[in-house]
C-alpha cells in the first residue's frame, strides 16, 4: 500500500513568520499592506487553499521577519481570522491568533477628505466598532465618521 | 462639584444628561437676569475660520452681556491662517491671550483636535459638517422651556435628515430623555442608519414618513430644517426635493395647543411667513435662547456658575 502523500503547498521557511488563515480574497491586500513586494527576503504567497475554517484561505510566509504590535494590528484589520506562526530553525516557537485592537493609532487614513487629519498634521485615531449589522467599522476620533473595512487605506 | 469647569465642549455626546440639565438650569438664570457682569476680568477668543454670522453674533452677544472682552477674527482671510499658519499654532498662540476659545472651523474634527492641544477650554461653534453642540443645547433649552420637560416627548424632525448635523445631535441628546422620533423626509434624505442606531440603542422608537401632514396632529415639537443645495452631489436631485416640505399656517389647525415649531435658521421656504404670527411659531425665540445658553456655557466652563 502506498504511503499517503503529503506535501507542503507553500515551501517551508527556516526562520520567520507564517500568516495563516487569511480570508482568500484578502490575501493580496495583506501582502501589499505589509509592503512585502519590497522585501529582499524570501516571501511565499498562496491563496485559494482549502481551509476547514474559512472554506478558502490564503497563507503568506516571510523569511527573517517578526512583526511588531503595530503591524499585527494592521493584519488584524484586514485579516481578523489570521494566525501568526513564528518559526526559528524550522521549529514553531510561537503561534497566536491576531486580535482586533480596540483602537488604532496613526496607521489608517481617514476616508473623509474634510477630516482635520487629512488637512493638518494630526495623527489619526480610530475606534473599532460594529455597526447594527455586526460589521466591523472604524470610527474616527476627530470627524466622528465611520468607515467600512473595504475603505481602509493604510498610512 | 462643577463638572463642567475647564472642560471643552466639542460634541454634544461629551455631555451626559446631568451636564445638559445643568447648562439649561444655568441658562434659565440668565434668562431671568441676563446682565450679570461676571466676566469683567476675562478675555474670550472668538476664532471663526469661516463666516457664520448668526452663531458668531450670538456668542459675542453672550460675552458682552456678561461684561467680558472678546478678541478674534470673523474669517480665515483676516487671520494668520492666510499666511499658512497651522491650526495647532493658532490655538497655542491665541490661548496665551484668552481664558476660553470659541472656535468655528470648516474642517470636520478640528474642534476635537483644538481641544487636545489647547491649554484653555474650547467651545465648538461648528466644525465642518460634524458637530454644533451649542445649537443642540439651545434646541434642548427651547424644547424644555416650551414643553416644561424634555422627557417622553413626541418629536417630529422634518426635511434634510441625512445631512443635517443639528438633527443628528438633537437625536443623540433627546435619546437620553425618552423621546419618540417621527422622521419626515424624502426617501433620499432619510436619517442615516448610524443615527437611528442611537435611538434603538436607547430602547426608543422612531417612525418614518414622507408626508409632513401625517405628524402634525400629535407632535409636541416640529423641528423644520432647510434642504441645502450645496449638500447634493447632483443638482437634479436637489431640484426634486428642495421644496418637499413647506409648513403653512392652515396646516396647523388640527395640531396640539402645546405644539411649538422650531428651526435652526436661516429659513428659506420651509416655513411660510404666515406661520410667524401663530403662537406656535418659536424659531425666533429659539435663536434668542441661544444667547442665554451660550452665557451659561461660558460661565460654567470658566467656573463662574454651578
Amino acid at each position: 500500500m502506498k504511503n499517503k502523500r503529503t506535501e507542503l503547498k507553500v515551501q517551508a521557511i527556516r526562520t520567520g513568520t507564517v500568516i495563516d488563515h487569511i480570508q482568500a480574497e484578502n490575501t493580496y491586500r495583506v501582502f501589499t499592506m505589509l509592503n512585502l513586494e519590497k522585501s529582499t527576503d524570501h516571501v511565499y504567497f498562496g491563496t485559494n487553499l482549502e481551509s476547514k475554517k474559512l472554506g478558502k484561505k490564503g497563507i503568506i510566509k516571510i523569511s527573517n521577519k517578526f512583526f511588531e504590535p503595530e503591524e499585527i494590528s494592521k493584519i488584524a484589520l484586514v485579516a481578523p481570522h489570521a494566525t501568526l506562526i513564528e518559526i526559528r530553525d524550522y521549529e514553531i516557537i510561537k503561534k497566536q491568533q491576531v486580535e482586533l485592537p480596540r483602537e488604532v493609532h496613526n496607521i489608517v487614513k481617514c476616508v473623509n477628505p474634510k477630516c482635520v487629519t487629512n488637512n493638518q498634521e494630526v495623527p489619526t485615531q480610530f475606534k473599532i466598532i460594529r455597526d447594527h449589522h455586526g460589521k466591523l467599522k472604524l470610527l474616527c476620533r476627530y470627524c466622528e465618521k465611520t468607515m467600512s473595512m473595504s475603505d481602509v487605506q493604510f498610512l | 462639584m462643577n463638572r463642567l469647569k475647564n472642560r471643552s465642549l466639542v460634541s454634544i455626546t461629551d455631555y451626559g444628561k446631568e451636564e445638559i440639565l445643568k447648562v439649561l438650569d444655568i441658562a434659565e438664570g440668565f434668562e431671568e437676569n441676563q446682565r450679570q457682569k461676571i466676566l469683567s476680568d476675562y478675555v474670550i477668543a472668538s476664532l471663526f475660520f469661516e463666516p457664520s454670522t448668526r452663531t458668531r453674533l450670538s456668542f459675542e452677544s453672550a460675552v458682552h452681556y456678561l461684561g467680558g472682552s472678546i478678541i478674534g477674527f470673523a474669517s480665515a482671510d483676516t487671520s494668520s491662517v492666510r499666511k499658512g499658519e497651522s491650526l495647532k499654532d493658532t490655538i497655542l498662540t491665541v490661548s496665551n491671550y484668552s481664558d476660553l476659545i470659541v472656535m468655528r472651523n470648516p474642517l470636520d474634527g478640528s474642534a476635537r483636535f483644538a481641544s487636545e492641544v489647547s491649554p484653555v477650554p474650547i467651545i465648538n461653534a461648528g466644525d465642518g459638517a460634524n458637530q454644533h453642540p451649542t445649537q443642540c443645547l439651545l434646541d434642548l433649552y427651547s424644547i424644555r422651556k416650551t414643553q416644561g420637560t424634555l422627557e417622553n416627548l413626541q418629536i417630529a424632525l422634518v426635511g434634510d435628515l441625512k445631512y443635517g448635523r443639528t438633527v443628528h445631535s438633537l437625536v443623540q441628546a433627546l435619546s437620553l430623555f425618552g423621546a419618540t422620533f417621527h422622521l419626515v423626509s424624502p426617501e433620499s434624505l432619510k436619517l442615516p442608519s448610524g443615527v437611528k442606531k442611537w435611538i434603538k440603542d436607547a430602547g426608543l422608537e422612531y417612525f418614518q414618513y414622507t408626508e409632513l401632514a401625517d405628524v402634525i396632529p400629535f407632535a409636541d415639537i416640529i423641528y423644520m430644517t432647510r434642504i441645502q443645495g450645496e449638500r447634493f452631489p447632483d443638482p437634479m436631485e436637489y431640484e426634486k426635493v428642495k421644496n418637499a416640505y413647506v409648513l403653512e399656517n392652515k396646516m396647523l389647525e388640527k395640531s396640539k395647543e402645546s405644539l411649538r415649531i422650531l428651526h435652526p435658521l436661516p429659513r428659506v421656504n420651509e416655513i411660510s411667513e404666515d406661520v410667524d404670527d401663530n403662537p406656535k411659531a418659536y424659531y425666533f425665540q429659539q435663536a434668542k435662547n441661544g444667547v442665554y445658553v451660550r452665557q451659561a456655557l461660558i460661565a460654567a466652563i470658566l467656573g463662574l456658575k454651578e
